[in-house]
C-alpha cells in the first residue's frame, strides 16, 4: 500500500485527468481516482469542480469507495448545494439498507451534508433510523439530531425529533443513552430556558446506571451531563455521590476529572460534619495525584484544574505538597503550573521543604521558571510569617548571584515582603542599594525607588539614588516615572531641607515636560497638596499603608465558584468563564455551585433589600441632618473623574509659582504651626490662578450658605407628582420591507405596569400573505427575552398591519453588547427568517423599586470610586427641576433628595436596573439656564452612556 | 465538541484534515501552522487560544496531532482523545511517521469517520475497531449480515472490547508486573520523593467470554480477610497479620475500563472480562516502603576555577542472588568543559560532549554490590557571570522485581459455558522493575 503517491501529482490539467479517471468504466480507476481527490483536498487544492463526477461514484456496493464519496459530500455539499441534492437518494436508499453498518454510514454522513434544501428530506430516514433494530444506528442517528439541529433548530423541534431524542435516554444500550445525553446536552445548551434535560431523580437514575456499563467516552458525556443537575437534597447527593465515586479509578484522566467535577458541586450540599463527607474528602486526593503521572498535556490540565481545586478546598491536597515538586525534565508548562500550586499548599507545616525546592529551582535555567521561583520565594515569605526571616536570607543569597534577572525579580519580591512586615527587614536595604544600576526592568526600578522612597531617612544618600534616576526620567517607562515622583515627594517631606531643589526638579518634569495625563495629576495634586497643606500633604503621602494581603492572585469567588463547576473544561484550562472566549449562544448560562445544606445563601446585595424597604416608607427618615449635610459636602468635594485639572499657566508664572510654593511649604513644614498658606500665596497671581482658588471643577456649593442647603435638602417627599408612565419614544422602522421580502416591522419598547414590552407594527408589503411568526433575540447585555410566542394570531395579508405587543423578561443569556443598548432580533414568517438589530431605551429597564434610602444612597456614593463617576450636559432643556423630578420620576428614576445651592438645583436622584446594577445620579439645575449637568456613579461605568441617553430622552420629551 | 482534527509533518504541511463542525474554517489549518509549529519560541502550552479558536495538540516523534475547537469543551478527554488516537494508528500501521500516514491515509480517514462524530469521541477500542475498519476496506460487503449486526453489538455492547466466539487451542495468559520507581534525592542521601508507577499488563489467550478475578498483596484486601477467616489463613501463612512485607499500601490505582468499577469500590476486588491480547489491567502508584534498588552517591569538588572533581558511587540495594541490567549512570558536566578523564572500577565510562554529560553504563550487576567512577573535567575559563545549574545526576536500570513489593496473588478464570476450568489456563507472571526518573542532586 503506498497511498502517499497520491500526494504528490501536481501536474497542470490535474482536475481534467481526474475527471475522466472518475468517469472511467473501471472500479479499481475510479477508486484510485476518488482517492487523488481527497488527497488533493486535504492538502488543501480546490476540487469542488469534480463535484458531479464524485457524486456518480456514490452509487457503488463498495463501501471503502462509498466512504471517500461521503467524505467529499461532507466538504463540499455547502459549496454546490444543488448538485448536493442528487445524493439524496442514495442517502434514502442507504438508509434502508439491510446492513447496519451501511445505515449508520448514511445517517453519520447526512447530518453533516450542510445544506438546507436538503435537510427536509432526511427527516424520514433520521426517523427511522432513531427507531432502528440496531443500537448501532440509533445511536448514531442520536448524534444526528444534533447535527441537524446545529442546521435547523426550527426543523427539529417540529418534527419532534426532540422527544424521540429524550425517549432514547431510556434505550437499553448504554451507547445509545451516552450519545442521546450528549447530543440533548448540547441542544439544551443553546436553549438555556427550555426544560430540555429535565433531569429529574428517574433520569438521573438511568444516567447512573448506564454510567456503569458504556464506553470511557460515553462516561464523560454522562457525567458532564450529571453536573448540570441539582439534588433536591443532600441525601439524594449523597447517594449520587456513592455512585459516581467508582469513576475515579478510571484509567482515562477525563472521566476522573468529571467525576471530581460532579463530586466537587454536590458536596457543597452535603452537611460538614457528616462522616460521609470526610471520607469523599479523602477520596479525592489520591486520583487527582495519579493524574500526575499521565502524560504532559493531561497533567498540565490536571494541574490547571487543581490549581481551582485547591483554591475552592485547600484540605484535600494540602498533605500531598511532595508530588507536586518540579522534575528537571517537566516541560516548562507543567513546571510552571507546578510552581503555583506549590505556593497555594505552603504552610507552616512544610515550608522548609518547599523553599529549599525553590531555592534549587532559582539555579534553573529556563528565564520564566526561575522568576517565578524567585517570586514564589517572596509569596512564601509573605504568606507563612515564621518563614519570613529564611525567605529574605534566601532572596539575598540569590541577589548575591548577580544574575540580573533574578536580582531584579528578587527585589521585586523584597518590596513586598517589606509591605507585609513594616519595619524587620530594613537591615538589607544596604544590599539591594548595591545592585541598583543593573536594574533595567521598569517592575525593578520601580520597586527599588519605592524602597528608597519609603526609608529615605534610613538611607544616608537617598537623594543621590533619585537624583541619578531623574536625569533619564523622559525615558523612564511611566511606571518608574510615577513611583519616582512619589519617592522625591516622600524625601522631601521627611529630608526637607535638601531636597527642595530635587523635589521642584521631578515636579516640573511631571507637569510640564510630560505627555501622560496620569504623571501630570499627579504632580499637580502633589504640587498643590505641598503648597496648600504641607501638614496634610505629610499625611496623605506618608500615611501608613494597609499591610497587603497574604494570597495573592487568587481567583475571584464567584468566578471560582463557576470555574470549579466547569472542571476539566477548557474554562477550566484558561480560567476564564466560557463567555470570555465562546462565540454564539453556547455555553454561556453562568453555573453557580448549589448552596450548602445547613446554612442560607447569604444575602448578596444588601441594597435590594433595604432598597425595596424604602419604596413604601414615608421620606421622613431623616438621618442626623448634620451629619447627612457633612456627607453631601464630602461628596461634592470630590472632583468628578472627567472634568480637567486646571489649565496650567504659562511657563514663567509657573516657575514663579512653584518657587514660592516650595518656600511657603518649607515654612510650615519647618515646624510652625500651621498656617493657613492662602496669605503667602495672595502675592503671586500666577499662584492663584494655577493653585489658590478651588479648581474650577470643584461645585460652588462649596461655599454655598449651610442652612439654605438643609432646608431644600429635605422638602421633596411629598412633591413628586404622581408618575406620568415611563417615557416610550416613537416607533421607528427597524426592518424596512426592502430588506425583508416585503415585510416591514416598526416599533418601540415601553415599560407598562413593571413590564418591558416590544410593541411592533407588522406591515406586509408583499404580495402573498405571511403567517407563522415567531421571534428570537440574541444574547443582549441585559438578557432581554420574549416572555412568550409572538402572538400573531391571523395571517397578515398583503398590505395590512398589525400591531403585536411581545412582553419580554430578562432572564435570558447575557451577552455584552456594543452599543449596550443593541439587541439583535430574528423574526422568521413562512418566507423566511430576517436579522435586525435595534436598540431599546435603557429607561425600559429602570425597575420600580428603584429607590435608594438616603443613608444607603449617600455611603454607596462614597463607596463608589471616583473613576466610575461621568458628567454629561443636556442642553436645550426647560423644564423646573420639579417638573423634572416628577418627569423622571415616571421613568422610574428616582429623585432622594434635592437642594439648592446659590438658584442651583441640585437633584440626588437613584435607579436600579433588572439587573440589579444601582445609578446614582447628581442632576444640577441651574434656574434660567437650559443647560443641565449630570453626574452619573455607577458600579458598572458602562452603562453611564446608555442611562444619559435616557436621561435625555425622558427631559426632552 | 471537537470541531476538527489535523495531522501535520514538522514543516507545517498538513497531512490530514478533517472538519466536523462548521464553525471550523479552512483557516484554522494556517492558524495552528503559524502560531505554534512555526512559532520561534518554544511551546508555552499544549492549549493555544489563536482567534477564539482553541487548539490542542500533542507531537509523535516529528508529527503533530492538533484538535481545534470553538467551544467550552472537555479539556482531559480532548487529550485523551488524541493520545487514544495515536493508540489506534499504532495499532493499525505501526510507527507515526510521516511516510505511514500518507500511505494509510484513506485509513486514517475511515477512522476518523468512525470514531469521532460530529467531534464526539464513539468506540475507540481497536478490538473492536478491527472487525469492521480492515486495511482492504472491503470486508463490509463480503460479510454476511448476520456477521454485521454482530459487529455492531460488539460496538455498541456493554463489552464492546471483546467479540463472542473466540477460541484457543491452549488457554494461556501472561501477567508482567511493570514498575518504573521514581526518586529524587539530596545531595546529603535523604529521599526528597519516591514513587512507584506500577502496571500491570496482561496478555490474554482464553476461549469464550472468561470471567477473571485478579488478586495481589493489597494492604486493605489482606487486612480485610485477616480480620474475617484469621482462623484459616493464619496457619498456612502469615498473611493475616498484615506483616510490612507480606502486603503494600496502594495509593490510588486505575482500571482498564473492562473492569468492574463499582464492584472495586464496593468489595475491593477486581473482576473483569478481558480483552482479547495484549493490554493494561491497570495501574498504579505507591509511595510507602519502597525498595529502592540502588543509592547513588555524588561528590562534587570544584578545584579552582576550571577543574573539577567528581566522585560517584552507586549501591544495589537488593538480594545477592538477583541481577540488574542495563545500568546507566549520567552524570552532567559544565558546558564549558573542554576535557574529561574517567576511571571507573566496572562497566564502560565515556564522556559525551554532545549530550554534556558522562554516561557510564553497566552491563549487569548483583545486589548488595557497590562500584564506583571518578573524573577529572577541565573547565575552559568563562566571564559568564551565571553559575552551572548542576543538574541532577540520573539513573536508569532494569531489575526482576517490583520495587513496590507488589505481589500477584491469584488470577482466577472461569468460562461457564465452555468445558475449561481455571486449572486448564497456563499463566505466567513476570516483574520488571524499571527506573523512572531516578535523580540524585549534586
Amino acid at each position: 500500500m503506498t497511498d502517499s503517491k497520491y500526494f504528490t501529482t501536481t501536474k497542470k490539467g490535474e482536475i481534467f485527468e481526474l475527471k475522466a479517471e472518475l468517469n472511467s468504466d473501471k472500479k479499481e480507476k475510479k477508486k484510485e481516482a476518488v482517492k487523488k481527490v481527497i488527497a488533493s483536498m486535504t492538502v488543501g487544492k480546490d476540487v469542488s469542480a469534480l463535484f458531479p463526477d464524485v457524486v456518480n461514484c456514490m452509487q457503488t456496493d463498495n463501501l471503502e469507495l462509498k466512504k471517500l464519496v461521503y467524505l467529499y459530500l461532507m466538504n463540499y455539499a455547502k459549496s454546490q448545494p444543488d448538485m448536493a441534492i442528487m445524493a439524496v437518494n442514495t442517502f434514502v436508499k442507504d438508509c434502508e439498507d439491510p446492513n447496519p453498518l451501511i445505515r449508520a454510514l448514511a445517517v453519520r454522513t447526512m447530518g453533516c451534508i450542510r445544506v438546507d434544501k436538503i435537510t427536509e428530506y432526511l427527516c424520514e430516514p433520521l426517523r427511522k433510523c432513531l427507531k432502528d433494530e440496531d443500537p448501532y444506528v440509533r445511536k448514531t442517528a442520536a448524534v444526528c439530531v444534533a447535527k441537524l439541529h446545529d442546521i435547523n433548530a426550527q426543523l427539529v423541534e417540529d418534527q419532534g425529533f426532540l422527544d424521540t431524542l429524550k425517549d432514547l435516554i431510556s434505550d437499553s444500550n448504554p451507547m445509545v443513552v451516552a450519545n442521546a445525553v450528549a447530543a440533548l446536552s448540547e441542544i439544551a445548551e443553546s436553549h438555556p430556558n427550555s426544560n430540555l434535560l429535565d433531569l429529574n431523580p428517574q433520569t438521573i437514575n438511568k444516567l447512573l446506571t448506564a454510567l456503569n456499563e458504556c464506553t470511557e467516552w460515553g462516561q464523560i458525556f454522562i457525567l458532564d451531563c450529571l453536573a448540570n443537575y441539582t439534588p433536591r437534597d443532600d441525601r439524594e447527593s449523597q447517594s449520587i455521590c456513592e455512585r459516581v465515586t467508582p469513576r475515579l479509578s478510571h484509567a482515562n484522566s477525563a472521566v476522573v476529572l468529571s467525576a471530581v467535577k460532579v463530586l466537587m458541586k454536590f458536596m457543597e450540599m452535603l452537611p460538614k460534619d457528616l462522616d460521609y463527607y470526610g471520607t469523599l474528602l479523602k477520596k479525592l486526593a489520591p486520583p487527582l495525584v495519579t493524574l500526575l503521572s499521565a502524560e504532559p498535556e493531561l497533567q498540565y490540565v490536571a494541574l490547571r484544574n487543581i490549581n481551582l481545586i485547591v483554591q475552592r478546598r485547600p484540605e484535600i491536597l494540602k498533605h500531598e505538597m511532595k508530588v507536586f515538586f518540579v522534575k528537571y525534565n517537566d516541560p516548562i508548562y507543567v513546571k510552571l503550573e507546578k510552581l503555583d500550586i506549590m505556593i497555594r499548599l505552603a504552610s507552616q507545616a512544610n515550608i522548609a521543604q518547599v523553599l529549599a525546592e525553590l531555592k534549587e529551582y532559582a539555579t534553573e535555567v529556563d528565564v520564566d521558571f526561575v522568576r517565578k521561583a524567585v517570586r514564589a520565594i517572596g509569596r512564601c515569605a509573605i504568606k507563612v510569617e515564621q518563614s519570613a526571616e529564611r525567605c529574605v536570607s534566601t532572596l539575598l543569597d540569590l541577589i548575591q548571584t548577580k544574575v540580573n534577572y533574578v536580582v531584579q525579580e528578587a527585589i521585586v519580591v523584597i518590596k513586598d515582603i517589606f509591605r507585609k512586615y513594616p519595619n524587620k527587614y530594613e537591615s538589607v536595604i544596604a544590599t539591594l542599594c548595591e545592585n541598583l544600576d543593573s536594574l533595567d526592568e521598569p517592575e525593578a526600578r520601580a520597586a527599588m525607588i519605592w524602597i528608597v522612597g519609603e526609608y529615605a531617612e534610613r538611607i544616608d544618600n537617598a537623594d543621590e539614588l533619585l537624583e541619578s534616576f531623574l536625569e533619564g526620567f523622559h525615558d523612564e517607562s511611566t511606571q518608574v516615572q510615577l513611583q519616582l515622583l512619589t519617592a522625591i515627594v516622600k524625601l522631601f517631606l521627611k529630608k526637607p531641607t535638601e531636597t527642595q531643589e530635587l523635589v521642584q526638579q521631578v515636579l516640573s518634569l511631571a507637569t510640564q515636560d510630560s505627555d501622560n495625563p496620569d504623571l501630570r495629576d499627579r504632580g499637580y495634586i502633589y504640587w498643590r497638596l505641598l503648597s496648600t497643606d504641607p501638614v496634610a500633604a505629610k499625611e496623605v503621602v506618608l500615611a501608613e499603608k494597609p499591610l497587603i494581603s497574604e494570597e495573592t492572585d487568587l481567583i475571584e469567588p464567584t468566578l471560582l465558584e463557576e470555574l470549579i463547576c466547569h472542571i476539566g473544561t477548557l474554562a477550566s484550562v484558561y480560567h476564564k468563564p466560557p463567555s470570555a472566549f465562546v462565540e454564539g449562544s453556547r455555553g454561556v448560562q453562568h453555573k453557580r455551585l448549589p448552596g450548602s445544606a445547613g446554612s442560607g445563601e447569604s444575602v448578596e446585595s444588601p441594597d435590594t433589600g433595604s432598597a425595596a424597604g424604602v419604596s413604601d416608607a414615608p421620606p421622613a427618615v431623616i438621618p442626623s441632618q448634620g451629619d447627612l449635610l457633612g456627607d453631601l459636602l464630602n461628596l461634592d468635594l470630590a472632583p468628578p473623574a472627567t472634568t480637567t485639572g486646571p489649565p496650567p499657566p504659562t511657563s514663567s508664572g509657573m516657575q514663579m509659582g512653584a518657587m514660592d510654593l516650595l518656600g511657603g511649604g518649607l515654612d510650615s513644614l519647618m515646624g510652625d504651626e500651621s498656617e493657613p498658606l492662602g496669605g503667602d500665596l495672595g502675592g503671586s497671581p500666577a499662584m492663584g490662578a494655577g493653585f489658590g482658588a478651588p479648581p474650577a471643577a470643584m461645585p460652588a456649593s462649596f461655599n454655598a450658605p449651610v442652612s439654605g442647603g438643609l432646608d431644600d435638602l429635605f422638602d421633596l417627599g411629598g412633591g413628586v407628582g404622581m408618575p406620568s408612565g415611563a417615557y416610550s419614544p416613537p416607533k421607528s422602522i427597524w426592518l424596512p420591507a426592502m430588506k425583508a421580502k416585503g415585510l416591514e416591522i416598526s416599533g418601540t419598547f415601553a415599560r407598562r405596569a413593571g413590564v418591558v414590552q416590544m410593541e411592533m407594527t407588522l406591515t406586509n408589503k408583499a404580495m402573498s400573505v405571511m403567517t407563522d411568526f415567531a421571534i428570537q433575540f440574541n444574547r443582549n447585555s441585559f438578557g432581554l427575552a420574549p416572555a412568550g410566542p409572538l402572538q400573531v394570531l391571523t395571517p397578515v395579508s398583503p398590505n395590512q398591519s398589525i400591531e403585536v405587543a411581545l412582553p419580554l423578561n430578562t432572564v435570558g443569556p447575557v451577552m455584552k453588547m456594543e452599543p449596550l443598548n443593541n439587541l439583535q432580533v430574528a423574526v422568521k414568517n413562512n418566507i423566511d427568517v430576517f436579522y435586525f438589530s435595534c436598540q431599546y431605551p435603557i429607561s425600559m429597564l429602570f425597575v420600580e423599586d428603584g429607590k435608594m434610602e438616603r443613608q444607603v444612597f449617600l455611603a454607596t456614593w462614597k463607596d463608589i470610586p471616583n473613576d466610575n463617576e461621568s458628567q454629561f450636559q443636556i442642553k436645550d432643556c426647560h423644564l423646573s427641576s420639579d417638573a423634572a423630578s416628577s418627569k423622571l420620576q415616571g421613568s422610574n428614576i428616582f429623585t432622594i433628595a434635592k437642594r439648592t445651592v446659590d438658584g442651583q438645583d441640585m437633584l440626588y436622584q437613584s435607579t436600579k436596573l433588572t439587573n440589579g446594577i444601582w445609578v446614582l445620579a447628581e442632576l444640577r439645575v441651574q434656574a434660567g439656564n437650559p443647560n443641565y449637568t449630570v453626574s452619573l456613579k455607577c458600579r458598572a461605568p458602562e452603562v453611564a452612556q446608555c442611562v444619559f441617553q435616557s436621561y435625555e430622552a425622558v427631559l426632552k420629551n | 465538541m471537537i470541531g476538527g482534527l489535523f495531522i501535520y509533518n514538522h514543516k507545517g504541511e498538513v497531512l490530514i484534515s478533517r472538519v466536523y463542525r462548521d464553525d471550523i474554517g479552512r483557516n484554522a489549518v494556517d492558524a495552528f501552522r503559524v502560531n505554534v509549529i512555526h512559532a520561534r519560541q518554544q511551546v508555552r502550552s499544549p492549549v493555544t487560544n489563536i482567534a477564539r479558536t482553541s487548539f490542542f495538540h500533542v507531537k509523535r516523534s516529528n508529527i503533530w496531532l492538533a484538535a481545534v475547537t470553538k467551544q467550552n469543551v472537555n479539556a482531559a478527554m480532548v487529550f485523551e482523545f488524541l493520545y487514544k488516537m495515536c493508540d489506534v494508528m499504532t495499532a493499525y500501521f505501526g510507527k507515526i511517521s510521516e511516510e505511514n500516514i500518507k500511505n494509510n491515509f484513506v485509513l486514517i480517514y475511515e477512522l476518523l469517520d468512525e470514531i469521532l462524530d460530529f467531534g464526539y469521541p464513539q468506540n475507540s477500542e481497536t478490538g473492536a475497531l478491527k472487525t469492521f475498519i480492515t486495511q482492504q476496506g472491503i470486508k463490509g460487503q463480503v460479510s454476511k449480515t448476520k456477521e454485521q449486526s454482530q459487529i455492531t453489538s460488539q460496538v455498541t455492547g456493554q463489552i464492546g472490547w471483546r467479540r463472542e466466539g473466540i477460541k484457543y487451542r491452549r488457554n494461556e495468559l501472561f501477567l508482567d508486573v511493570l514498575e518504573s520507581v521514581n526518586l529524587l534525592m539530596s545531595p546529603q542521601g535523604q529521599v526528597l520523593s519516591a514513587h512507584v508507577s506500577g502496571r500491570v499488563v496482561m496478555k490474554s489467550y482464553l476461549s469464550g467470554m472468561p470471567e477473571c478475578k485478579f488478586g495481589m498483596n493489597d494492604k486493605i484486601v489482606i487486612d480485610k480477610q485477616g480480620k474475617g477467616g484469621a482462623s484459616d489463613d493464619a496457619g498456612k501463612s502469615d498473611l493475616g497479620g498484615g506483616s510490612g512485607k507480606q502486603s503494600i499500601a496502594i495509593d490510588d490505582c486505575t482500571f482498564h475500563q473492562c473492569v468492574r468499577l463499582s464492584k472495586f469500590d464496593s468489595e475491593r476486588s477486581i473482576s473483569f472480562i478481558p480483552p482479547d491480547g495484549e493490554y493494561e489491567l491497570m495501574r498504579y502508584r505507591t509511595t510507602k516502603d519502597i525498595i529502592l534498588p540502588f543509592r547513588v552517591i555524588p561528590l562534587v569538588r570544584e578545584v579552582g576555577r576550571t577543574k573539577l572533581e567528581v566522585k560517584v558511587v552507586i549501591k544495589s540495594n537488593f538480594k545477592p542472588s538477583l541481577l540488574a541490567q542495563k545500568i546507566e549512570v549520567r552524570i552532567p558536566t559544565p558546558l564549558n568543559t573542554s576535557g574529561v578523564q574517567v576511571i571507573c572500577m566496572k562497566g564502560k565510562a565515556k564522556y559525551k560532549a554532545s549530550e554534556n554529560a558522562i554516561v557510564w553504563k553497566i552491563k549487569r550487576m548483583a545486589g548488595m554490590k557497590e562500584s564506583q567512577i571518578s573524573a577529572e573535567i577541565e573547565l575552559l575559563p568563562t566571564n559568564d557571570k551565571k553559575k552551572w545549574a548542576r543538574p541532577p545526576i540520573s539513573m536508569n536500570f532494569e531489575v526482576p522485581f517490583a520495587p513496590s513489593g507488589l505481589k500477584v496473588r491469584y488470577l482466577k478464570v472461569f468460562e461457564s459455558k465452555l468445558n475449561y476450568s481455571d486449572h486448564d489456563v497456563i499463566k505466567w507472571v513476570r516483574y520488571i522493575g524499571r527506573s523512572g526518573i531516578y535523580e540524585t542532586r549534586c
